[in-house]
């Protein structure tokens, strides 16, 4: 028998906390989707923080206003902004596809489980949705990119 | 009697003990190394590997019980039935919350099997947890058929429910529930909130609401309709992907919301005739 300290967590209350929604892989797509509805929610909200920031730094007259937005001609700022392209589309499209799963449609009815009790809500109608979401947000990353980037 | 004696001699002379010695240890693949989360709750938790030797049908909840046997009888496990029916040997195996007596190592990647115990669950010892919370959250939910209109006192005019299997196949699933805490655990509300029933609990007001012999959906619904009741459930789907009896408790969960969302445009009829007071049921 080997003996090793490799946990110190004896907390007794033992709740996984926000560390519970690291590692979304472990439970499949829908938890996947779960993070980034989350990640993207933040980051949507830190930006819209930052954009009525922005916007209101009209009121400094036009010099200030042109200040602030050199900001994101740069590098850095056109990525910052190909990211709240991505993330708005997930963020938008999933909660499209939220709105009808959390009513429960798409799910399927009850039944008779039978082995080896694959849950029926996980299926592919509505988990489809996830990927769609994954796939424009990564089209419209990509036209964002093209644009912002100068090739159009 | 004598013809008895006769075949237990054959069978003894084409069966030799040590053939059978020999078939173990061709069924004997591998060895792993089971890790073990200990803790006492008092001293800091720490982790023992203990060398188990497995076949291919061998359980984690096997591998534990080897190990309670001939390495460190000290191990705190619960177990009970050893077939996916009492619900008592839930803990986190490599991550995931599973049964261990349902969960074979074989089917289990790389030759470390890690075992914790239930996340969410206050830890008493090793991988024994508290369930009181759990069962609290279950209770109050009022898990069970009300119905002030059937005559239950009165044994003259005591009558039978009657049931379509239509009507049964609409809760079945969800009486299946073994309440192993293994939804519980992976919930990622759960996690963050201590006052959120959990999926088992929500699973089950739905399992009563949809039952045609109980009419205290009401009553339920003010009991889940809270800031830390269902609304808190974000469809992770986590709950339904650890179930081991196929309850589904994401499923019940969603269509429990969405009956009390109105959804569907018979869910707003019978809102509609519920508001008149022309719906009896």
């Amino acid at each position: 028998m080997e003996t090793s300290k490799e946990s110190n967590s004896t907390v007794r209350n033992n709740r996984e906390g926000l560390k519970g929604w690291l590692n979304p892989a472990r439970y499949g797509w829908e938890r996947v989707s779960y993070w980034f509805q989350r990640l993207t929610g933040l980051f949507l909200l830190i930006y819209f923080i930052g954009h009525v920031y922005e916007t209101s730094s009209l009121t400094g007259g036009q010099a200030a206003w042109n200040a602030l937005l050199a900001l994101t001609q740069t590098v850095q700022g056109h990525i910052f902004l190909i990211l709240v392209i991505g993330a708005s589309t997930f963020h938008s499209v999933n909660g499209i596809r939220l709105i009808f799963t959390h009513g429960g449609m798409g799910l399927g009815k009850p039944g008779r489980p039978d082995y080896p009790y694959d849950a029926l809500s996980l299926n592919y109608r509505q988990k489809s949705g996830i990927w769609i979401s994954l796939i424009l947000a990564a089209l419209a990353m990509l036209y964002g990119a093209d644009v912002l980037f100068g090739t159009k | 009697m004598n013809e008895l004696i006769k075949r237990i001699k054959m069978f003894r002379n084409n069966h030799p003990a040590g053939d059978e010695n020999a078939d173990n240890e061709k069924n004997i693949r591998e060895k792993i190394n089971l890790k073990v989360f200990r803790t006492n709750g008092k001293s800091e938790s720490h982790f023992d590997t203990f060398e188990i030797p497995i076949m291919r049908w061998t359980t984690v909840l096997d591998a534990l019980l080897h190990a309670k046997s001939y390495c460190d009888s000290s191990i705190g496990i619960r177990y009970s039935c050893r077939m996916a029916s009492c619900g008592s040997c839930g803990m986190k195996i490599n991550g995931i919350p599973r049964l261990a007596c349902y969960t074979k190592i074989s089917e289990l990647k790389g030759g470390i099997v890690s075992c914790e115990p239930l996340a969410n669950f206050p830890q008493i010892r090793d991988l024994v947890t508290d369930f009181s919370v759990f069962f609290n959250h279950h209770k109050q939910i009022q898990p069970f058929i009300q119905n002030e209109n059937i005559q239950t006192e009165d044994r003259e005019v005591l009558t039978e429910y009657i049931q379509k299997p239509e009507d049964v196949d609409k809760y079945l699933q969800f009486s299946y529930c073994i309440k192993c805490g293994l939804c519980y655990s992976a919930c990622p509300t759960v996690a963050t909130d201590t006052k959120f029933p959990g999926p088992q609990a929500l699973s089950q007001a739905y399992r009563y609401s949809v039952d045609n012999r109980d009419n205290a959906l009401g009553k339920r619904q003010n009991i889940i309709d809270d800031r830390h009741g269902i609304w808190r459930c974000h469809f992770a789907g986590s709950c339904s992907a650890v179930c081991p009896k196929g309850v589904d408790p994401a499923l019940g969960i969603q269509l429990l919301r969405g009956h009390m969302l109105r959804f569907s445009k018979n869910e707003q009829k019978l809102a509609e005739l519920q508001d008149r007071g022309l719906d009896k049921s």
